[in-house]
């Protein structure tokens, strides 16, 4: 994938507790992830990948620390700066996250109408096209999200992701809950799209299987913090036991299976 | 020992900071409401459902209330002769009091229900998140709509359910009772004033506000999974029953003073 050393995204000393700064999540967080580069990151359930993604999204604030997109304090803006600054993001959620009440092809193009960048007309036809570059007919077009498979929903969340061509996508656990076909299938798609359309992409994730096919760079988050950050072929060679642990999945480790701080 | 004023304090902070988060929640959706980006699909959308698909069962309840309201006020003026006021009785209870009162706890029943439902499930299936990453704001695309929407339609819906009420009343009256119609409906039509229909109309107004203030609230708030969606569903419901006899006391008093005090 292409890549420069312009830093895209940087989180820095970012901090994030929840019950009243009882239950500390993200415990000094430091990650910088290049313009152009694919970084996993991973972690068990419960690390904070999530609150760390939410973090960047602008869906959760942080405690403390700071977070850069394009060098610009994303933390500190207004509601509409921060709207401008969606504008070059995409999502993938976990389940998707389809609108219920809409058409298949009206949730793929949903930002496009929103903000008003083409016609309903012409936002048709884009849909359309991203839908093919999921690998999805134009059969699908006026279905509702429920008549779809989770797979197929999936696709469907990949090709809103990437309507508005953005420059950065984030992938939240994009494999967790399907088959191990249909996740090698959006593995490939999600790999696909990066390269077609050149973003930054963001992953998290605790599928070893689908980190490495889609990282340039992993990094580990656990108990809070980034304990491990490398290119994706060292993670095998890391001299971290609490690395070797999970991508070996053993119960045997530092890594113990307690409740959540 | 435990401090018997803690759980007081506790309580009250608790209430102090729903307060404060409501009051911060109406300001934000009513700054929505006249700033754009303006979701005309979306608004047209809450039209349709909040003042056409709910005349059905607000329709059913005038005409019952406006039936019974005649069939009671018969059995009971019959004691003095006084079975003549029956059609006033109802014209004004029907347009101060029931109409507006019966159509806004239905519609808290119906649309009130159905958008804490919506919204709280949105919510815990990300489409609020997604909302956010999609350069939408969820305030404006989903509570403004929906405010605008109860404000401006519940007075039409209250309207149909006065004539229809009315009509109930008037039924019962002419066929079970055996009143002359002309001197019935005569006698409704000079019993009525403006104020008497404004009244409920400015009534019907914040009810329908409160409404879907309350459904959204609750459904923008909800909490994790089915049973999240449940309570903020039922939380919709009760806080905005409870709120719109309160709130209806508080505009009587406003409307009648004079009349109390006369």
């Amino acid at each position: 994938m292409s890549q420069d050393n312009a830093a895209k995204i940087n989180l820095s000393g970012v901090r994030k507790t929840f019950a009243g700064g009882k239950k500390v999540v993200l415990d000094h967080v430091d990650l910088e992830i290049g313009k152009g580069e694919s970084v996993v990151i991973i972690g068990g359930s419960g690390t904070g990948k999530s609150v760390t993604i939410k973090c960047m999204l602008g869906l959760l604030k942080p405690d403390s620390g700071s977070i850069t997109i394009d060098g610009k304090d994303v933390n500190n803006m207004s509601a509409s700066e921060r709207e401008d600054i969606n504008q070059q993001v995409g999502m993938l959620f976990q389940a998707a996250a389809l609108f219920d009440s809409l058409p298949i092809w009206e949730n793929v193009a949903f930002g496009l109408i929103a903000r008003n960048q083409c016609s309903r007309h012409d936002a048709r036809d884009i849909a359309v096209e991203k839908l093919k570059l999921v690998g999805l007919s134009p059969d699908v077009l006026d279905l509702s999200p429920s008549e779809l498979s989770s797979g197929m929903q999936k696709r469907v969340g990949l090709a809103r992701a990437i309507a508005s061509n953005p420059e950065i996508i984030f992938f939240d656990e994009p494999t967790t809950g399907l088959d191990p076909i249909m996740a090698d299938v959006i593995n490939n798609l999600i790999v696909h799209v990066n390269q077609t359309i050149g973003a930054t992409a963001v992953t998290i994730t605790h599928d070893m299987k689908s980190a490495r096919k889609i990282g340039d760079r992993i990094a580990m988050l656990y108990d809070g913090r980034i304990i491990w950050a490398g290119p994706t072929d060292a993670i095998d060679h890391s001299d971290n036991e609490y690395v070797d642990q999970f991508i070996h999945g053993r119960t045997e480790g530092p890594i113990k299976m307690v409740a959540r701080r | 020992m435990i401090n018997p004023l803690r759980p007081i304090g506790s309580a009250f902070l608790s209430f102090l900071e729903t307060t404060g988060r409501l009051v911060m929640f109406t300001v934000d959706g009513l700054s929505h409401c006249v700033r754009p980006p303006f979701y005309g699909r979306q608004l047209l959308r809450q039209i349709i459902e909040i003042g056409f698909l709910t005349l059905p069962v607000v329709g059913l309840t005038a005409i019952f209330a406006g039936m019974v309201l005649a069939l009671q006020s018969y059995t009971g003026f019959a004691r003095f002769s006084a079975e003549g006021a029956i059609a006033s009785v109802v014209a004004l209870s029907i347009t101060r009091e029931l109409g507006p009162v019966l159509a806004g706890l239905m519609i808290a029943g119906r649309i009130g229900a159905a958008m804490a439902a919506e919204i709280g499930t949105m919510r815990v299936t990300e489409q609020v998140d997604a909302l956010t990453t999609l350069s939408t704001n969820p305030m404006k695309y989903l509570v403004a709509p929906r405010l605008i929407a109860g404000t401006l339609m519940l007075p039409f819906v209250v309207f149909i359910a006065d004539v229809i009420g009315i009509f109930g009343g008037y039924l019962v009256a002419v066929y079970k009772l055996g009143f002359n119609p002309s001197n019935y409906l005569q006698n409704t039509w000079e019993i009525l004033t403006t104020l008497d229909i404004v009244s409920g109309l400015v009534k019907a107004s914040a009810f329908g506000f409160i409404t879907t203030l309350m459904g959204c609230y609750h459904g923008y708030h909800s909490g994790g999974g089915a049973q999240g969606v449940g309570k903020a569903t039922t939380n919709a419901v009760v806080s905005a029953s409870i709120l719109i006899l309160c709130v209806n006391y508080i505009l009587t008093l406003f409307f009648f003073t004079k009349d109390v005090a006369g």
